[in-house]
């Protein structure tokens, strides 16, 4: 394998650039600064990145945003308030991408996971295979030691 | 015909813990968290590109499942990294070997070029053996 990736401290100098992004999604990150500190060029630094991530280090930026702000709007945090706690500037650039990326807006999201979490406390068994739920004794006509 | 696996279990020592591990360290999505009463909770994860397999994280008490000291037995068995219980797919395996292993993830195994894939080795908080491959490149 070593063989295979002779230049092993190029992996490590990206590995680390791309945990900066996923520690400081929520600030300000200016890209540029992070291929200096990772000593590439930026246009190296883009390259080998999506090589290995499969996308460039300013849309993985946006990705783990997104993902973060599901996180937040399935808690039922404000999408104001979300947008600005994942490091976007403006509500309707963070509505926009995130309509782009999940296919719903921010509201309907949030709504459909709030019901569905609403549903998971309500009927939990619906979200269960019987297989499992019947070997717990969740379920109310268990017949598991029967069966067994 | 069967098409598809969609929900699986892993049984783990501690939940929180695994949680933990499985979120914070590999990087999964938490797919259902429910209470199911006092001191009891069906929880599911599932890998970021793969949201149609849960992989619950089953914890092993005692109940209908493990009866007459079973459970411990089982716990046993599980922290001695008896079961080697699946592996996971990663686009680039040098990459994601470092990533974990600055996490703190634990490898039994370096990446190696093996007939089927490149592969390195890691366990779970609780013991349960993984692989780690990327595919050859045709």
């Amino acid at each position: 394998m070593e063989n295979s990736y002779p230049k092993m401290y190029l992996y490590k100098r990206i590995v680390q650039a791309k945990l900066f992004i996923d520690n400081n999604f929520c600030d300000k990150i200016d890209l540029d600064n992070i291929s200096d500190e990772s000593h590439f060029s930026k246009f190296h630094f883009i390259r080998l990145f999506k090589d290995i991530y499969g996308k460039t280090p300013h849309k993985y930026l946006t990705s783990i945003r997104i993902e973060e702000a599901k996180r937040h709007l399935k808690k039922g945090i404000s999408i104001m308030e979300c947008c600005f706690a994942v490091g976007f500037d403006s509500p309707s650039s963070f509505t926009g991408l995130f309509k782009k990326e999940v296919g719903f807006t921010p509201k309907e999201y949030q709504s459909r996971q709030l019901q569905r979490k609403v549903e998971i406390t309500d009927k939990p068994l619906k979200f269960i295979p019987n297989c499992f739920a019947e070997t717990k004794g969740w379920t109310k006509n268990s017949n598991f030691q029967e069966v067994v | 015909m069967i098409t598809k696996l969609n929900h699986v279990s892993v049984f783990v020592l501690n939940q929180d813990s695994a949680l933990d591990f499985y979120v914070n360290k590999l990087g999964f999505k938490i797919h259902t968290d429910a209470p199911m009463g006092p001191g009891m909770r069906w929880l599911t994860v599932c890998p970021p590109e793969q949201p149609e397999l849960e992989i619950s994280l089953m914890p092993i008490e005692d109940g209908m499942m493990f009866k007459d000291g079973a459970a411990e037995q089982m716990k046993e068995l599980v922290k001695k990294g008896t079961f080697g219980f699946g592996v996971f797919e990663c686009n680039d395996l040098l990459a994601t070997y470092e990533e974990l292993k600055t996490k703190g993830v634990v490898f039994k195994k370096e990446p190696t070029k093996e007939f089927y894939a490149y592969e390195a080795l890691f366990v779970d908080d609780s013991g349960n053996w993984f692989s780690l491959c990327e595919k050859k490149k045709e």
